[in-house]
């Protein structure tokens, strides 16, 4: 790895120094963050923060990283994203959606930078995106909240209705009505990524009417603890693994870990191999993490969810494998067949079986 | 016995009222100097990337100065509706709400319009962009001025309101029907009948600065030359004279609420057709808000505004810079943004105090 980086590195310099291309190829490679909320937020941008740090420590002094927390999406974007360009910056992930117009916008005014964006759409010569198959991780969440549930009641707090969104309660339910056929789903959307009062009365909402296992898609550890206070109650933890509420209520997690994919992507721009592509990684590739299954779970449960887990990571099953039909009961998958990404990546519709309606 | 004693003076002084605000920028950039070296941070460092590289840095200044515009213009144009309000005594704390509504208003009529290439097209939306804020902010008035209702808090808990409707047109009704399923209207910049882009390339005008700067000019007119001026200013220092006069308090109230709300829904037009370029989740951020400390940073003087809105924009702009070249938190900008309208509270006393030193008679 070293030898292949030095090599890369040199020959890159070589290539850089000869065309005159940038005269900052000789410093360390800048790297830039642009975050959504606060890097203590304990969810989604502390897992990109997180990531920044592994980079850092993998590439020591042949990288710096700059990053800006708290960036709203739209105009102030732009400028954020503008000024770390002018500041010599060469590789930024941008890690909200809704940075996608603005990366865009400044890609095309910084052809010599390139631009990470994820769980976005669009792309560049010099625009990548990125984003995790969550879902993989969600069949298994699942197929344990089948399994314990008493109730057969399983409340699902989720945050807006998106395409990320309803992925995740479609490959939960599939796999939790596999586990247990009389399971029912009572979803609160909150309209909102991180509010921990919000996410704490959605999660009392849900266990006052019956829901022993609560999923969430927010970020907050508020239903964690709202479970804790109620007993009897389990969950999951989102984003990050929320360990300090287990081994129970918070059984297992989905966490994200982004370090292998940004360390692979600034190894390609020193090796100057970097291209626009678009990336979609599970647990195969280490972009989803399942976290540790407590022993709050039953063995033989956690046995099925580590063999489920592996059959994923493997490639040997995917989540969404036919006879699958949608909500209104017309054909989605034959026997066997497999979701393609197009769908996945647009999905707007619930599989069959779950109640309620998405909101418009 | 104390030894500082606060006296009252018989009239404001007109040299406190000018030299409170440098004052209170200057004791900022000291406590925050403190603060920046507490966190470890090279305080003359912090506080030159902030005020000076914006303005000056040769890496950035050619950039970063016009977006100085871009950032005040909604400001400004917020800020001087706010003000007529604060002089009359009419408190619209709900802004933010307004320029919610008027950016969906005004993006709505564009979008319903879509693609026809009609120069008609941005003139409505502007229009729909002042009548959508002014509505809003009609509820308050209204409410007020037939119920007695506090417009403070029933403006305030409107901009939550505004806040849920527009989290419901970005996923619903103006969702961008080839955006995938994601929420968010189509992108206006790519309408360019719709669109409010730079006036002239690289400056950072677009018509919102404009029309804050159109909005100073008239502000001031308005409150020295006209009889509406003098109305809103005799009612903010004297209800009872104002009365006496013949102000009628109720359409006062009423015309306070509504020019200031028209001018935060114009100011939201101008964004989400401008800079922001879409309708989204979240697409305010806060200008309302910010608005009601330039106003008083400002003086409620459209000029002191002007000002008082560039030097915010200055700090925004600077700070993110801070952020990112010297690893500043977010929130220890946000604080040094907190210490500039605490500080200038904190002065504003010397302008109707004096500060007497030493023994006095009293007490």
């Amino acid at each position: 790895m070293n030898r292949r980086t030095l090599l890369g590195a040199t020959a890159a310099t070589a290539i850089l120094a000869a065309t005159g291309a940038f005269a900052a190829a000789h410093g360390p490679l800048k790297v830039g963050f642009i975050y959504v909320g606060p890097v203590g937020d304990g969810g989604w941008t502390y897992e990109h923060d997180q990531a920044r740090q592994k980079l850092l420590a993998h590439f020591g002094d042949k990288i710096e990283t700059v990053y800006q927390e708290s960036v709203p999406e739209g105009a102030d974007a732009e400028r954020v994203m503008t000024q770390m360009a002018l500041s010599g910056v060469k590789l930024i992930f941008t890690t909200s959606f809704g940075y996608m117009d603005p990366t865009i916008n400044v890609a095309a005014k910084f052809p010599d930078v390139k631009f990470e964006h994820a769980t976005g759409y669009k792309t560049a010569d010099n625009v990548a995106v990125y984003s995790a198959r969550f879902y993989e991780g969600r069949a298994i969440q699942g197929h344990i909240a089948g399994r314990m549930t008493k109730t057969n009641k399983i409340g699902y707090i989720a945050s807006f209705p998106i395409p990320e969104v309803i992925r995740g309660i479609n490959s939960a339910f599939i796999h939790a009505k596999k586990a247990n056929p009389d399971v029912q789903f009572n979803v609160i959307w909150a309209y909102t990524w991180f509010d921990p009062a919000k996410e704490a009365d959605a999660a009392k909402a849900l266990i006052e009417q019956g829901a022993d296992v609560i999923l969430q898609h927010t970020d907050s550890t508020a239903p964690q603890a709202a479970a804790q206070a109620a007993g009897n109650v389990i969950t999951f933890g989102q984003a990050s693994d929320m360990g300090e509420y287990a081994p129970s209520p918070r059984v297992s997690s989905i966490i994200d870990n982004w370090a292998p994919y940004y360390i692979a992507r600034t190894q390609a721009v020193i090796d100057g191999t970097w291209q626009s592509a678009n990336t979609w990684d599970g647990i195969g590739a280490g972009m989803v993490g399942i976290g540790e299954i407590t022993d709050a779970v039953h063995e033989d449960v956690k046995a099925e969810a580590l063999a489920l887990k592996d059959s994923i990571a493997s490639g040997a099953y995917h989540p969404f494998t036919g006879p699958l039909n949608k909500q209104d009961g017309s054909a989605w998958l034959a026997e066997g067949e497999v979701a393609d990404d197009g769908t996945l990546a647009g999905m707007d519709f619930y599989v069959e079986g779950v109640t309620g309606t998405i909101p418009n | 016995m104390s030894v500082i004693r606060l006296e009252r003076r018989a009239a404001p002084s007109r040299f406190w009222s000018v030299a409170t605000p440098i004052l209170a920028v200057a004791l900022t950039m000291i406590a925050g100097g403190v603060m920046f070296a507490l966190l470890g941070k090279d305080p003359v460092a912090a506080i030159r990337t902030i005020f000076w590289d914006p303005l000056f840095n040769t890496q950035f200044a050619a950039y970063s100065r016009p977006q100085l515009l871009v950032k005040a213009g909604p400001l400004i144009l917020i800020a001087i509706g706010l003000s007529l309000g604060f002089r009359a005594g009419v408190w619209n704390i709900g802004a933010e709400g307004q320029y919610i509504i008027g950016a969906i208003c005004g993006a709505a009529v564009g979008l319903a319009f879509y693609p026809a290439d009609l120069w008609i097209v941005f003139p409505l939306m502007v229009i729909a962009g002042a009548l959508g804020g002014w509505a809003w902010a009609m509820i308050p008035g209204l409410l007020r001025t037939r119920f007695n209702t506090n417009e403070i808090l029933v403006s305030l808990l409107l901009v939550y309101v505004a806040e849920q409707i527009l989290a419901s047109m970005a996923l619903g009704l103006l969702r961008n029907p080839e955006g995938g399923g994601f929420p968010g209207s189509r992108n206006l910049q790519q309408y360019a009948a719709a669109s409010n882009p730079e006036l002239i390339a690289g400056t950072g005008m677009h018509w919102g600065v404009v029309a804050a700067f159109i909005a100073v000019i008239f502000a001031y007119v308005l409150l020295t030359r006209h009889i509406t001026g003098f109305h809103i200013r005799l009612a903010g220092q004297s209800p009872r004279a104002a009365r006496f006069a013949g102000v009628n308090p109720a359409r006062l109230v009423l015309l306070c609420l509504g020019v200031s709300g028209a001018l935060a829904g114009m100011a939201g037009l101008f964004e989400v057709t401008g800079p922001a370029g879409q309708i989204s989740i979240d697409f305010n951020v806060g200008y309302g808000f910010t608005a009601i400390i330039v106003a008083f940073l400002g003086r409620l003087h459209p000029v002191g505004i002007l000002l008082a809105g560039l030097l915010m924009a200055l700090t925004y702009i600077g700070g993110e810079l801070a952020q990112f070249m010297l690893g500043l938190p977010a929130a220890a900008i946000q604080a040094f943004q907190g210490m500039l309208l605490f500080f200038l509270l904190a002065v504003d006393v010397m302008t109707n105090y004096r500060i007497r030193f030493g023994r006095g008679a009293a007490t």
